[in-house]
């Protein structure tokens, strides 16, 4: 059990205003203040109100311990504090930086307030640079944890994104893939693809590899199975935009794409794809 | 239900699963088969599976079966209509089911059918 002597909190209460005051301008040295993403009436106005809930909580809770109910207040205002600060793109150090600066003013008021007894104020000062460090690990690990919501979020949009199926005439579809070809991304693919041809019941569907940078065996695998795939629905499917390096590549891994109908690009396929359902291309006369 | 219908249609024989797959079924089914298409001489067979919606290995290899015995009868087999699931599924699994014809759905299915069967 940890609780904070009540001349501690009594120092801090009376001291409240010139406390901020200097926690402010500790923030500005730290550069906190001068920055186009957030105003300096913003940050005043969140440390005026963390310290607030900072005093109510340790005045009644134990110090050590901050999964207590005493610190939720606490606690919600940091994760709320960091996700705001990582949505406007701020690193964790000057995250971090907001809690930290509240040393010096603290340490400062605390030795004025002790200067009379210095076993006690070592062991208030012990006890509150605790809580602090604690108070900052919490609000770095929210940050970083909205952070990786964030990055989570848009792998899954980067990948809805990145795999459209286009129709390109009756009964041909095209998929246009572009970036590496991974295991989960192929199974998005070949599934919204299955999906398509499915719905629009078209027999031919183009895989375009234009965009995809390289060629290993195991992206080759991937391929093999959505054309495998595909044949198994009872629709043909042609690979085009093989590039001369991937071309290469594919010979000198000794792949084999026996059974798949192969073109150099995107026009060639159609063109084939056109053939087999019987249509042909001609000049308008005149 | 304890076998799967065989219908009928001219020169051709028309299998529609319209229930989930247990393995006893799939043999009966193609005890069944055998003996109609040697019954009535078949030309061909489609086989729709656009019901099927859940397969393991074991059915994937009795389509394949089902199509080499049919091929051996001298008849031709399309399967038809299988769905995304089930086709990532098989190959998954590792079947190909390389032997075997297929289409997107019955029409296209008694069209190529037809095909084989006039160019024989």
């Amino acid at each position: 059990m940890a609780i904070l002597q009540q001349a501690t909190i009594d120092a801090i209460k009376q001291n409240e205003s010139a406390l901020l005051a200097s926690w402010i301008e500790n923030l500005g040295d730290g550069g906190s203040l001068n920055d186009s993403r957030i105003s300096r009436e913003d940050v005043s106005r969140q440390a005026r109100e963390f310290l607030s809930l900072l005093v109510t909580a340790s005045a009644n809770g134990d110090a050590a311990d901050l999964t207590r109910s005493e610190w939720l207040d606490s606690r919600q205002f940091l994760e709320a504090l960091s996700r705001s600060r990582a949505m406007q793109g701020f690193d964790s150090q000057h995250t971090a930086h907001f809690i930290f600066s509240l040393k010096r003013p603290l340490f400062d008021l605390l030795q004025k307030a002790y200067a009379a007894d210095p076993r006690a104020l070592s062991s208030e000062l012990w006890m509150i640079s605790e809580l602090l460090d604690t108070l900052g690990m919490h609000t770095i690990r929210s940050f970083q944890k909205s952070r990786e919501e964030v990055i989570l979020r848009q792998q899954e949009e980067l990948l809805e994104l990145s795999t459209p199926v286009v129709k390109l005439w009756e009964g041909v579809l095209a998929l246009p893939m572009i970036g590496t070809l991974d295991s989960q991304r192929t199974q998005v693919v070949m599934e919204s693809l299955l999906q398509r041809i499915v719905e629009t019941g078209s027999e031919i569907a183009i895989i375009d590899i234009t965009g995809v940078p390289t060629v290993d065996t195991l992206v080759a695998q991937h391929l093999l199975k959505t054309v495998t795939a595909i044949r198994l629905m009872g629709a043909d499917c042609i690979i085009s935009g093989i590039r001369p390096q991937i071309a290469q590549t594919i010979v000198h891994l000794g792949l084999d794409l026996g059974g798949i109908v192969t073109k150099a690009n995107l026009a060639d396929a159609l063109a084939l794809a056109l053939k087999r359902s019987g249509l042909t291309v001609t000049k308008a006369a005149g | 239900m304890d076998r799967i219908p065989i219908l009928r249609m001219g020169e051709f024989l028309l299998v529609t699963i319209q229930v989930d797959m247990h393995d006893q079924l799939a043999l009966t089914l193609q005890d069944d088969l055998s003996t109609k298409i040697n019954e009535i001489s078949a030309k061909g067979v489609l086989i729709d599976i656009s019901a099927l919606d859940i397969v393991d290995s074991f059915i994937g290899r009795m389509i394949s079966m089902i199509s080499g015995l049919s091929r051996i009868l001298d008849a031709e087999t399309v399967v038809v209509g299988m769905q995304p699931a089930v086709a990532i599924t098989l190959v998954e699994l590792g079947l190909t089911l390389s032997g075997v014809s297929t289409a997107l759905d019955v029409e296209r299915g008694m069209k190529l059918l037809r095909e084989r069967v006039r160019s024989l």
